[in-house]
């Protein structure tokens, strides 16, 4: 085994580590923990069995291996980017709701008074 | 004849010169078999707007966080639907839509003449009639609407507006969040109700800067132009 492999291992590892312990601490929703894990057990697999790469380009007929790699994470970071604009999205419309239902909230306990 | 209730609701952001002149111009006013409840709406005004309110002793919801003018205005919506109004007018808090002006929103209400009245700067041309580069914006917008649902209205972009109770509901399920009125439009086209433009006079803001609407950019132009135009096939796929 390489040097860089081990390295890369370590890496991944605590990559994965890190995520967990950020599920395990509450800070991070596991739903949106997957796509990070998977992430992780990819580069694992890349990792290990390093010929695995170039067995994958051959068969999609990638000349340049790392390609594929920049290709892949390009475009999986690009849908986790547009899956949090949504997620963004559904939180500003819920954000103003509750905003709205506080306000006749207060008007009604003070009319109380 | 039925006793009527109508709703006025005026969104502020930061107009605490305003409100009490206001305040006092909607007490005196009167229209025929309807009572008149003015509803001041504090976005989370940074100066004394609240503590302004709260000294006249009018009637005013609180915003816990700054909502901007759609989601106040819908707030608006929300209350005078629960609280059983039968109408409701939407006025900005400046001092730009003289409640003089008002029973001319409310008396085609009234007579069935439509469920939604906008009043309009550009039918009889009278009164403040705005800066060239926001004609061109609001023109753009009408433009937009006929292309769009068939429906022209040259105030595209007027707040000064009045609902029925049919056109209450439908806003409380949506209505736009920043720049709403000419998008507001078209969602209410879709939702077969019948919309009628009626001329009144404007007037300056007299005092104060405005902040709850700022027209001036094209960003607000591309983004309303979107929003308008992805509303529009999303309820003709829903039929």
């Amino acid at each position: 085994m390489d040097k860089i492999q081990i390295i890369a291992i370590i890496a991944v590892l605590f990559f994965i580590g890190l995520i967990a312990r950020f599920i395990m601490k509450g800070k991070l929703r596991t739903e949106y923990s997957i796509i990070w894990i998977l992430m992780g057990v990819i580069f694992l697999v890349f990792s290990i069995w390093r010929q695995s790469l170039d067995l994958l380009a051959k068969f999609f007929g990638v000349y340049y291996a790392p390609a594929l790699v920049f290709m892949f994470f390009f475009f999986m970071i690009f849908i986790f980017l547009i899956h949090l604009s949504v997620v963004n999205s559904k939180q500003h419309e819920q954000i103003k709701k509750l905003a709205q239902e506080i306000a006749l909230l207060k008007e009604k306990i003070s009319e109380k008074k | 004849m039925i006793n009527k209730k109508l709703l006025i609701i005026i969104p502020c952001y930061n107009e605490q010169d305003n409100v009490l002149l206001l305040y006092e111009q909607l007490n005196k006013l009167q229209i025929n078999n309807c009572s008149i409840t003015p509803l001041f709406i504090n976005d989370y005004s940074s100066d004394n707007t609240r503590l302004t309110l709260e000294q006249i002793g009018a009637k005013f919801l609180d915003n816990p966080i700054n909502l901007g003018i759609g989601g106040t205005v819908q707030l608006g919506f929300m209350y005078a639907f629960e609280n059983g109004f039968d109408y409701a007018v939407q006025m900005d808090g400046d001092g730009q839509h003289p409640p003089a002006e008002l029973h001319k929103l409310i008396l085609p209400l009234m007579d069935n003449d439509g469920d939604v009245i906008i009043g309009s700067r550009f039918i009889d041309k009278e009164g403040f009639q705005s800066s060239a580069l926001r004609r061109f914006g609001i023109d753009f917008f009408s433009g937009l609407n006929k292309f769009l649902v068939g429906i022209s209205i040259k105030d595209s972009t007027s707040g000064f507006r009045a609902y029925n109770r049919k056109a209450i509901f439908e806003l409380i399920n949506y209505y736009p969040d920043e720049y709403p009125e000419p998008e507001a439009i078209v969602y209410l086209v879709h939702k077969g109700l019948k919309i009628k433009e009626v001329s009144v006079l404007m007037s300056e803001r007299v005092a104060g800067v405005s902040s709850i609407r700022r027209f001036s950019s094209v960003y607000y132009m591309i983004k309303v132009t979107l929003n308008t135009f992805f509303l529009h096939l999303k309820m003709k796929a829903n039929g």
